[in-house]
């Protein structure tokens, strides 16, 4: 994630709010590093949908 | 921070005259003024407004510096202020940046409502080609149709349904006013003696009227049940201490005004040149077509299917707003001396990236005055590999919040209107064109199509 760009719209939270929590005002915070199998979808929804392109998904 | 003071101020651009610099250039043909610093100075250049100077940035290394810029260094504040007498006192450009941060975490964007706004949205369009119906084709103003349109859209989506019930051609037309109320005459004096600064602040005064007299009727209505009820209905709810309400006619205007304001032209344009576009390049219309009836068949409702992946029209939509970008010239003022690329910019400089400009480097987007949607489509994918120069919602942390909605909308809309209907440019294809003599870009007239049902010749 790219705490210069995160305007935390929580719009990631929405979209996974077990992977990613977003204060009223604030910044993202990941709750889960490495999501499970099941949240990759919601995941990858959150990252395609973030206004400001603060997130991206590394893959090991 | 410390900057040195040995570095040098970005170049000049050829053609300033005085007294005010390229003023007169930016208000008659500013995308010609807008490439020539780029050609001239490369990647940082300078132009003069009115004794101002405005520091131009393009290409990625320093659109990513601006982009990324925290308001403490480049505010948006005062860089825009031909839209204060449209907003009104203390909305949004007039606001303080953690007050306008707050306000742009807008519920209505959120996602879970987009499949709402779909159905919203194709309903409007729906209602909007009904007369079609009565006749067997006719002709369309492309400005005046899109524009009507999406400001039943978003006011539906954004302040809900039976605000929009109210609202006629009046509303659209008197918003167009203050639209083409934004000459970069304002720079100078945003309350000069101009026939559009006075058109400006009759529309906006004329639409407080509007309002109010809807916030008349209200008041001597019964309460509408909390299913019903909009923002209009809660804004009118709230009350100070003293039991007088909170707001009045001209500062709810003032709010509903800005917040359409972005979604608006914008998308009303895009919509147009999307069509535009596609019927100059009728294979590509043909792509698009079959795209949605293979996703439309069965009777899919387009609530769904505007939701759902369309590359085709997707890939038209994003080529469409690289090479006709709604927004020109995104501007920002430096709060202090800062260093670009080797360049010394003094506090106070306006700051400005262009989406004409960058949108059209031939280093990142081969053939670039040419409609090519394929640059979308796997492998090539221009948009994600160049995210500091692809920038038709701008980019980074002002990045536009609405894109997303935007992308649905415009895929709601050509949804309803590609399965029902079919379009003929009513003008030689090489005279459409925008008018940029005001900071807001509109389709300069005669911008005319003809629509017919589909399937008859």
């Amino acid at each position: 994630m790219d705490l210069d760009l995160c305007q935390g719209h929580a719009v990631c939270e929405s979209e996974a709010p077990e992977v990613f929590e977003v204060p009223k005002r604030g910044q993202v915070r990941i709750l889960a590093e490495r999501p499970l199998p099941e949240q990759h979808h919601a995941v990858r929804q959150a990252v395609a949908y973030c206004p400001t392109r603060a997130l991206r998904i590394e893959e090991d | 921070m410390t900057i040195d003071l040995q570095l040098q101020e970005p170049p000049l651009v050829s053609g300033g005259v005085a007294p005010d610099g390229h003023l007169q250039e930016l208000r008659t043909d500013p995308l010609a003024l807008l490439h020539r610093v780029r050609a001239e100075c490369g990647d940082v250049g300078r132009f003069e407004l009115a004794g101002r100077d405005v520091v131009l940035v393009s290409g990625a290394q320093a659109n990513e510096y601006f982009f990324r810029a925290p308001d403490e260094h480049l505010d948006q504040a005062e860089a825009y202020p031909f839209m204060t007498p449209i907003f009104g006192k203390g909305v949004v450009f007039d606001a303080p940046p953690e007050r306008r941060r707050e306000m742009l975490h807008n519920q209505a964007l959120r996602d879970k409502f987009m499949r709402g706004h779909a159905a919203t949205i194709a309903a409007e369009v729906e209602q909007m080609t009904a007369p079609w119906n009565d006749a067997p084709e006719g002709e369309i103003d492309l400005l005046d149709w899109f524009a009507e349109l999406t400001i039943y859209t978003s006011s539906a989506c954004l302040i809900g349904h039976r605000f929009r019930r109210e609202l006629d051609r009046r509303f659209a037309e008197l918003y167009h006013d203050l639209e083409r109320g934004t000459d970069a005459l304002a720079y100078v004096d945003p309350y000069a003696p101009i026939e559009s600064f006075r058109r400006r602040d009759a529309a906006r005064a004329g639409l407080v009227e509007l309002v109010g007299a809807i916030m008349h009727r209200r008041q001597a209505e019964p309460a509408v049940d909390a299913a019903r009820r909009d923002l209009l209905d809660v804004l009118m709810s709230v009350h100070d201490a003293q039991g007088n309400p909170r707001f009045d006619a001209d500062e709810i205007t003032g709010m509903f005004i800005s917040m359409m304001f972005a979604g608006h032209h914008t998308t009303s344009g895009t919509a147009a040149w999307t069509l535009i576009e596609l019927l100059r390049h009728p294979l590509e219309l043909a792509a698009v077509r079959a795209e949605l009836d293979r996703l439309g068949a069965g009777g899919v409702e387009v609530s769904y299917q505007a939701l759902r992946e369309m590359p085709r029209l997707e890939a038209a939509i994003k080529e469409t707003l690289r090479l006709h970008p709604p927004l020109i010239l995104l501007l920002r003022v430096a709060k202090e001396d800062l260093a670009v690329a080797g360049y010394r910019i003094s506090a106070g400089t306006l700051v400005g990236a262009s989406p004409a400009v960058s949108n059209r480097i031939a280093e990142d987007f081969p053939d670039p005055d040419s409609f090519v949607p394929a640059r979308y489509l796997d492998p090539r994918l221009e948009d994600q590999y160049h995210p500091w120069t692809w920038i038709p919602f701008g980019a980074g942390r002002h990045r536009c919040v609405g894109a997303a909605f935007a992308m649905m909308q415009l895929k709601a809309i050509f949804s309803v209107l590609l399965r029902s209907w079919e379009f003929e440019l009513a003008q030689p294809p090489d005279t459409y064109r925008n008018d940029h003599s005001k900071m807001v870009v509109q389709l300069a007239r005669p911008c005319a199509v003809r629509y017919r049902p589909r399937g008859r010749s």
